[in-house]
């Protein structure tokens, strides 16, 4: 009796864990690749925030005497400070004599600022457009459809490209031009899945009970919308800041004294020869992140859709 | 037997009220369906659509059902049972017609007035795994409706008018928790009751409420059902295609077949006197209990399928198939008429075949090699 009184106590208590996402967290635990992934991004991430503890100095600090340092060389002058890395340049310094690790350290925050949120566009703009046409049919979904097909038309890039060409390089320009550029694709998956769900049984119980198309939206078809979404999400994350990076390469995304990954590599590609470290440290911050967020993302397919995938443990 | 635990607060126009704003008059009863008429366009072409022809699936059909009263409503598959629970449920608007519900026309209220009448009206689906949110539990599912037309103040109240809904359903109140998931069929359909029940309905839609269920639980929910009209008073539609079924749970039962209504009778009137030739062959397709009887019993067996509603026979429907059939069949629609004892009836020759004590004059598969 004891289980029952506990149990009438929780009637309808907010949002409880769902079984559903538990076991999805079961699975992805199971997957080693995709921990790995997780783990790395943790470290990302813990980096990015707490960026200004990690590095030893300004990302603009220069110092004309100690340009071209190779990795873990020595300080000129030693500096009174706690940190034990903070006595070497441990990933080298740049032809101007900044400390690469600072930078890098510093560009993890840009880069996953710019990813989050060109991804969370997309996915707000896509996921309205998608409930909408896929909820409402006829004429709606006519107008959003073949608008999305014509973005879809342009390759991903090249539609981020034509974006910034008219509203300005620049970081955050950037950032808006990929959060359009994704758009379509999320609008589709959504449009998809609301479709599905439309006539799902529960959904026209939903409308005999006389709820609005509002809530019917929200709360009912929504939640079914979640998974797919959230596997799109952190594969396009991995894509955006790969694009991102590929941006600023071009000169159309973060301008020159940003410790940006991607522009890192573009300034200093000329140098490959000499000062190597620079361009293979950003680069590989940009590889690992994007490969970390990709397995996590294989991981999390698996996990919450786990009959669609191919393989598994 | 009207309502006592029903408190009618706000409730609609009294049913018996005259004329109201959408001039549709009442004529007494709960739910008045007139000429209700459901097409769907049959498209073809994928970019610039065409429409090639039009599938009747509710062509005509009028009935109306009283307060407390159960409407049974059987035909084959395919034959617009459904089609004409979701068209009164305005869940797919009606082609034309009017669906007069407590003095109201529903097809004439604007989408905010009819959500209110939905109150009223509710439904209850075939599918007991498909109808629940999986992700809502037990509790969220039935304080949903309640919530949706503002019913109670508070949320405790809410909370505890669900655990009373679970208990006149049969189940306890700290199922609440559980998610729908955790239930077997029969005791999902109890929380669909539930849920229906909720906001108070005078009238509920059951569409096949049982034959998803196995046949030990059937009984059961039909009892439930039972049960409950005669707490609550509620009147049903309740839509089925086992005659069984039907008979146990109704007062009145219409007969569907190709969109149209062909006989309307009391139960017990259509069950020991069916006067329409599909009825009959309806019934005699019912298996006996009792294996001495089973074997002697003669069956009607109705040659060919069910026509296409996108093309129908002409005039009766049911000619091409009807062993009774004969030239006007053809070229008259009979249209469905009163007949003795407030039962009604669309066939030109009911009298005759009642008068030939019910056997068909010859196979029918002979009669269509002759012509």
């Amino acid at each position: 009796m004891a289980v029952a009184e506990q149990t009438v106590n929780e009637v309808g208590s907010a949002a409880p864990v769902r079984s559903e996402w538990r076991l999805a967290w079961l699975r992805l635990r199971r997957n080693r690749a995709a921990m790995a992934g997780l783990g790395v991004l943790a470290v990302i991430s813990l980096a990015a925030v707490f960026a200004d503890l990690l590095a030893t100095e300004s990302d603009r600090h220069f110092d004309i005497l100690s340009q071209g340092l190779p990795p873990l060389s020595e300080r000129l002058e030693p500096i009174d400070d706690w940190r034990p890395w903070a006595q070497r340049h441990v990933l080298g310094t740049d032809d101007i004599g900044r400390d690469v690790f600072t930078r890098i350290v510093r560009g993890a925050r840009i880069s996953l600022r710019i990813g989050f949120s060109a991804v969370s566009i997309s996915l707000v703009v896509g996921s309205v457009l998608g409930l909408t046409a896929g909820y409402f049919a006829r004429w709606p979904d006519m107008v959003i459809s073949r608008i999305l097909d014509v973005m879809l038309a342009f390759p991903g890039l090249l539609l981020a490209m034509t974006v910034v060409a008219s509203i300005g390089p620049g970081l955050n320009n950037a950032m808006i031009a990929l959060g359009v550029a994704g758009v379509p694709f999320y609008a589709r998956v959504v449009r998809g899945t609301t479709l599905a769900a439309r006539d799902l049984t529960y959904v026209r119980a939903a409308r005999a009970v006389g709820m609005s198309d509002l809530r019917i939206m929200l709360r009912h078809i929504l939640p079914n919308v979640v998974s797919p979404i959230l596997i799109m999400a952190t594969l396009g994350l991995g894509g955006a800041i790969l694009a991102a990076a590929g941006l600023s390469f071009l000169g159309l995304g973060a301008e020159s004294p940003s410790p940006e990954w991607g522009l890192e590599v573009a300034k200093n590609r000329h140098l490959l020869r000499s000062l190597w470290w620079i361009t293979i440290f950003n680069g590989a911050a940009i590889a690992v992140t994007v490969l970390s967020i990709n397995l996590l993302g294989d991981g999390l397919r698996e996990a919450l859709d786990p009959q669609a995938s191919s393989w598994s443990h | 037997m009207t309502t006592s635990a029903h408190p009618p607060a706000d409730a609609a126009p009294a049913t018996g009220a005259a004329a109201n704003a959408n001039g549709a008059a009442s004529n007494g009863a709960l739910l008045d369906v007139r000429q209700l008429v459901k097409y769907f366009p049959v498209t073809r072409g994928a970019i610039i659509r065409r429409r090639v022809g039009w599938v009747r699936a509710v062509d005509d059909v009028s009935f109306s059902i009283s307060a407390g009263e159960t409407l049974g409503l059987v035909g084959e598959s395919g034959c617009g049972k459904t089609t004409t629970g979701n068209a009164v449920m305005q869940l797919e608007p009606p082609t034309s017609g009017e669906v007069v519900f407590e003095g109201r026309n529903l097809l004439k209220l604007d989408p905010s007035e009819r959500r209110k009448a939905r109150r009223r009206m509710q439904m209850i689906f075939q599918d007991p795994y498909g109808s629940l949110n999986p992700r809502m539990s037990v509790g969220k599912i039935i304080e949903e409706p309640m919530y949706v037309h503002r019913l109670h103040a508070s949320r405790k109240e809410r909370r505890d008018r669900v655990r009373e809904l679970l208990e006149l359903v049969g189940l306890s109140p700290w199922h609440a928790a559980r998610y729908p998931h955790e239930f077997s069929g029969g005791q999902r359909q109890r929380i669909a009751a539930a849920r229906s029940l909720a906001v108070e309905p005078s009238f509920i839609v059951c569409d096949e409420p049982v034959s998803a269920l196995d046949v030990s639980i059937q009984a059961q929910i039909i009892n439930l059902l039972r049960g409950l009209q005669d707490r609550l008073g509620v009147a049903y539609l309740f839509i089925a295609h086992d005659l069984k079924v039907v008979r146990h749970i109704s007062n009145r039962i219409a007969v569907m077949y190709l969109g149209k209504i062909v006989e309307l009778a009391g139960s017990d009137g259509l069950y020991d006197r069916p006067l329409h030739p599909y009825t009959r062959a309806l019934l005699s397709a019912v298996p006996v209990a009792d294996p001495e009887i089973e074997t002697r019993r003669k069956r009607i067996i109705l040659p060919g399928d069910v026509p296409s509603p996108v093309n129908p026979p002409s005039a009766c429907r049911f000619h091409p198939r009807c062993p009774w059939a004969q030239a006007r069949c053809a070229d008259e629609e009979p249209k469905l008429t009163a007949v003795d004892g407030g039962r009604q009836v669309a066939c030109h020759f009911w009298r005759e075949i009642e008068d030939s004590g019910g056997v068909p004059p010859v196979a029918p598969s002979e009669a269509l090699r002759a012509g």
